[in-house]
């Protein structure tokens, strides 16, 4: 009984809940058993079992005066980089061991206001920069899945909210929260067969989550369904005073989008995602896609994204660039470990390169040349241009179509170790998803069937700017034809 | 004009540009809820956002940018109606982001002017460049601990604006009368409290020399300059150290130099090739700032007389001088104090015991104007005691100083030490009689031809009478005596 209470999808247990079939606290408990049983996947950075049963058991008192919030009793995994008050927020760097917030990010806020149980913070690439969660200075998180050629290597399940999917896929949750700069989201859910969804810039705040870049980092929710990802979706949006860019729009309710059908909706299917190189398997997986929604109802179009090839440099330009600025701040004066100095130059010099991983350096580095005197114009001010031509290039687009339809990733999950020789390959992984970043759109990976060696593959579904309900509805449509229900190996394993 | 410098190869001329960092008057401060208010324990106003503490975003303060906006009509400037936060990077730890939020492309103020007044009565137009909003940094503290700093972060955060002259001064005097203006402007529009000082406006100075109708030399920029005294002497100083390098040949290095207040001397921050390179770039956690004309125009319907305008509107309406009218206006509350009074009695009479008997009262007993217990409509009943013959002007100057130091009302002094002017003829006559039969030789040596001799007839009259007696009738009778 208590393995299967982590199986049930978020929509499942709240029903559940409500009819009394277990109380919150039981299914905490299920949870918090699988976080520990879980542990060699390194997902977890802080687990907080205690918080957990204290919030389970409100829940359960709630939930007997017949006042349940959207997501009473959900236990949550939250990605280390929102700040929690009480709770050891370290964005998976050194050189935030030991910070514990006295604040509650907005974001998180809304999630506990809703009635969720938090089960820990999970690991992500330092900063969120990484594309395979190798960068952590908590260790590698491994994926649950696993090759079925006989490759036992353990996989990446992909970045930077590679923690969160871990644990999703494994049940070490039932929804997590990620964030997205350039596919940290979408590419980690492709990698694990879980549904994640960045909505459009300034749908829900950066206020209390610790900044990468800050023009393109945005929450989302991770769950195993498109509904559950809709329910969380709509719980942690919404405008927010203290973030400037927020949007002060009210939030849809992203549940009753989910029509089942996509009568009415032209997708587009843009040329420039077919790129020279990308393996059968993936392309099939297109294709499949496109037939499904034809079968739902859909009109597909022929779309254009003429600027697509130049979207990975002005990304690793405009990401590294604000970067370098937002991580000025992480100097041992306020908090965070400090190595001390001959001099004050001396201290910032060494607190940084002890408290900064290799990635984390590079980033920084890049931004700093990029913003320098000379350089400015050359790169900078040239990837803004690119930058509103991607941008011109998605609305041209979507004069033809109502939402897109493209590969999440170019390649299922690699090995732990493959591409860490050559970060541009690393960084080719973000290739699909970096222009919906670069644009500010809402974009969602579905799963959508197996690799031939058995892995996940995701399709990515890309909308109009605040559309995350045509998303969603295309998503959900994606989900019921596709029929994933394959499960990572780490569970069947446990489950012989 | 230009006040040159004589050089033993000729003539040089000064050419100097201000930035001036202002503190805008608000509550809170520029991106945070935090208190702006000064003088409060260390630490004790810091938000999480002023900290930077991660995760943290900056929210603008709008009534900051109607101060901006408010100061940028009263330096007759434009006001541009999209303007652009961006990042001025450096590591320093009073400056907790890393970076501080500016203006740096599109500032929120464009070009503008200020009148200035010399002392010589002329004025010039002075160019404002631009006026930008930004960041203050917090304090370090360096004399708290043998090997450590410490921090206070009170001030992080405070609204500023850096306000940008065009090189258009040409010496240490129109220099003072710049920042003498500014900060009457500032004053007026309750923007700023000018308090240099408290370290409410700092200045740096841009300074180079050139040959008379020369292009710009190479400058040099002092900073720390923190009174408007600390500005003179250093351009003095500053002007004289590059004077003595070119006029032996030798050229003007490009640099960031420090005013030392204790030694009276600039010297070497850091050169140009050292120079930061900030790597400014757009605030990706602010949008641009957009103003509407509404906004604009509502700001500039609350604007207060300015002092130019005031002093224009003096010298117009109550016949005064520039130089009267100048130090008339120099402050908000004396302008008005001056008007009460000129209201009820003769406007030059008032300008006159404004400044010499009220202001040099004040002056001399070192308080101010809101301390005086003689108030407006006190000195204006006096005035007018004057002008209707009640007391003469001398007897004037000794009621104020009773009134100034034990207070009460002009009139009632005057009755109640029998001060009143003594106009009956009759009185008057019986001691010039008197006068007449004690001076017998004087009278003789007057009549003799010694014209001088007048002024002591009245002299003995008017001692004679207590000062009572009202001199126009004194000097009537006298003649008719005397002839």
């Amino acid at each position: 009984m208590m393995t299967d209470l982590t199986d049930l999808t978020i929509t499942e247990a709240l029903s559940a809940l409500k009819a009394k079939k277990f109380s919150a606290t039981e299914l905490a408990k299920a949870h918090i058993a699988q976080v520990e049983a879980g542990r060699h996947l390194n997902a977890y950075i802080t687990e907080t079992p205690e918080v957990a049963l204290k919030q389970a058991a409100e829940s359960d008192k709630r939930i007997a005066a017949g006042q349940m919030g959207k997501l009473e009793g959900i236990p949550l995994a939250i990605k280390d980089l929102y700040c929690t008050k009480g709770i050891q927020t370290t964005a998976s760097s050194a050189i935030l061991k030991g910070f514990v917030p006295t604040y509650e990010s907005t974001v998180s806020q809304k999630l506990l206001d809703a009635g969720s149980v938090t089960l820990g913070k999970v690991s992500c690439d330092e900063f969120a920069m990484g594309s395979s969660n190798t960068t952590s200075a908590y260790g590698n998180v491994i994926s649950p899945w696993k090759r079925n050629n006989g490759d036992n290597r353990d996989l990446v399940p992909g970045g930077s909210s590679g923690g969160s999917v871990a644990a999703l896929a494994a049940r070490m949750c039932m929804g997590a929260t990620g964030t997205d700069t350039g596919g940290s989201i979408r590419q980690p859910a492709a990698f694990t067969g879980t549904v994640g969804i960045k909505p459009t810039y300034g749908r829900c705040s950066r206020w209390g989550i610790v900044a990468f870049a800050s023009s393109l980092d945005q929450a989302g929710p991770f769950a195993r369904t498109v509904e559950d990802c809709a329910l969380m979706l709509e719980v942690m949006s919404g405008h927010d005073p203290k973030d400037s860019t927020s949007a002060p729009l009210p939030v849809p309710d992203f549940t009753k989008a989910l029509t089942g059908d996509m009568k009415g909706l032209k997708v587009g299917i843009p040329k420039e995602y077919r790129l020279d190189g990308t393996p059968a398997e993936i392309l099939k997986s297109w294709d499949d896609g496109i037939e499904w929604l034809k079968d739902a109802g859909a009109e597909i179009v022929d779309v254009s994204l003429p600027h697509t090839q130049y979207a990975l440099p002005a990304y690793y330009i405009i990401a590294p660039a604000e970067c370098s600025s937002n991580l000025a701040r992480y100097d041992g004066v306020r908090y965070g470990p400090r190595v001390e100095g001959a001099n004050l130059r001396d201290m910032y010099e060494l607190t940084r390169a002890k408290g900064f991983g290799a990635e984390v350096k590079r980033r920084i580095m890049i931004g700093t040349y990029v913003l320098s005197a000379g350089y400015y114009d050359a790169y900078y001010i040239k990837a803004q241009k690119i930058r509103r031509l991607i941008t011109n290039d998605f609305l041209e687009a979507y004069k033809k179509c109502d939402v897109l339809l493209t590969p999440a990733t170019p390649s299922a999950a690699f090995a732990i170790g493959e591409n860490e020789d050559d970060p541009v390959k690393m960084y080719l992984n973000d290739v699909f998803t970096v222009t919906v970043n670069l644009a500010g759109l809402p974009g969602m990976s579905v799963p959508c069937g197996l690799s031939a060696d058995g892995l996940p593959l995701g399709l990515q579904i890309i909308g109009k700017p605040w559309d995350e309900a045509t998303v969603l509805r295309t998503g959900h449509v994606i989900e019921r034809a596709a029929n994933f229900v394959a499960k990572p190996q780490a569970i069947l394993k446990k489950a012989a | 004009m230009a006040e040159l410098i004589k050089g033993e190869t000729g003539a040089w001329e000064m050419v100097i540009g201000l930035e001036v960092h202002a503190q805008v008057i608000a509550n809170s401060k520029l991106f945070s809820g935090a208190s702006a208010v000064f003088g409060a324990d260390p630490n004790s106003q810091v938000s999480l956002v002023d900290a930077a503490m991660p995760g943290m975003l900056p929210v603008l303060n709008e009534h900051c940018v109607e101060q901006a906006v408010r100061t940028g009509l009263g330096l007759n400037a434009a006001i541009n109606k999209v303007s652009v936060f961006e990042r001025k990077n450096y590591f320093y730890p009073d400056l907790p982001q890393g970076y501080q939020i500016s203006q740096y492309l599109y500032p929120i103020v464009g070009k503008g002017f200020i009148e200035i007044d010399m002392p010589d009565g002329t004025s010039r137009t002075i160019g404002i460049t631009r006026l930008h909003l930004e960041q203050d940094a917090g304090k370090s503290m360096h004399d708290q601990h043998p090997t450590k700093s410490y921090v206070d972060l009170n001030r992080s955060g405070c609204a500023l604006m850096e306000i940008v002259s065009e090189p258009d001064l040409r010496s240490g005097d129109e220099v003072v009368a710049y920042l003498n203006k500014l900060r009457m402007i500032l004053r007026y529009l309750g923007t700023c409290d000018g308090n240099m000082e408290e370290g409410s406006m700092r200045c740096d100075v841009n300074l180079s020399l050139r040959r008379p109708g020369s292009p710009f030399g190479t400058r040099t920029e002092v900073k720390n300059v923190n009174s408007v005294k600390a500005a003179q002497q250093a351009i003095e100083y500053e002007a004289q150290r590059q004077l003595e390098i070119l006029e032996s040949g030798g050229s003007i290095k490009q640099e960031t130099r420090l005013w030392d207040p204790a030694k009276l001397e600039t010297r070497s921050l850091r050169s140009k090739e050292d120079a930061h390179d900030y790597r400014y770039f757009p605030d990706p956690d602010l949008l641009p700032l957009k103003l509407t004309d509404e906004l604009i125009e509502r700001i500039r319907k609350t604007l207060p007389e300015l002092p130019d305008q005031k002093k224009h509107r003096f010298m117009e309406q109550y016949g005064l001088t520039a130089y009267d009218a100048g130090v008339l206006i120099a402050e908000q509350n004396r302008a008005e104090y001056f008007e009460t009074v000129a209201k009820s009695s003769d406007p030059k009479l008032a300008a006159n015991w404004v400044q010499n008997e009220l202001l040099g009262r004040l002056n001399k007993e070192g308080m101010s104007l809101d301390d005086s217990p003689v108030k407006a409509p006190a000195l204006a009943g006096l005035l007018k005691l004057i002008a209707d013959n009640t007391i003469s002007g001398k007897i004037a100057k000794d009621v104020f100083a009773e009134m100034f130091t034990n207070g009460g009302d002009a009139a009632a002094i005057v009755e109640a030490k029998g001060l009143r002017q003594v106009t009956d003829t009759g009185a008057i006559e019986k001691v010039i009689n008197e006068v007449i039969a004690e001076n017998p030789d004087n009278v003789a040596a007057f009549k003799g031809g010694k014209d001088k001799l007048f002024g002591f007839f009245v002299g003995q009259v008017m001692k004679k009478s207590g000062g009572k007696a009202n001199p126009d009738i004194v000097n009537e009778l006298l003649k008719k005596k005397l002839s």
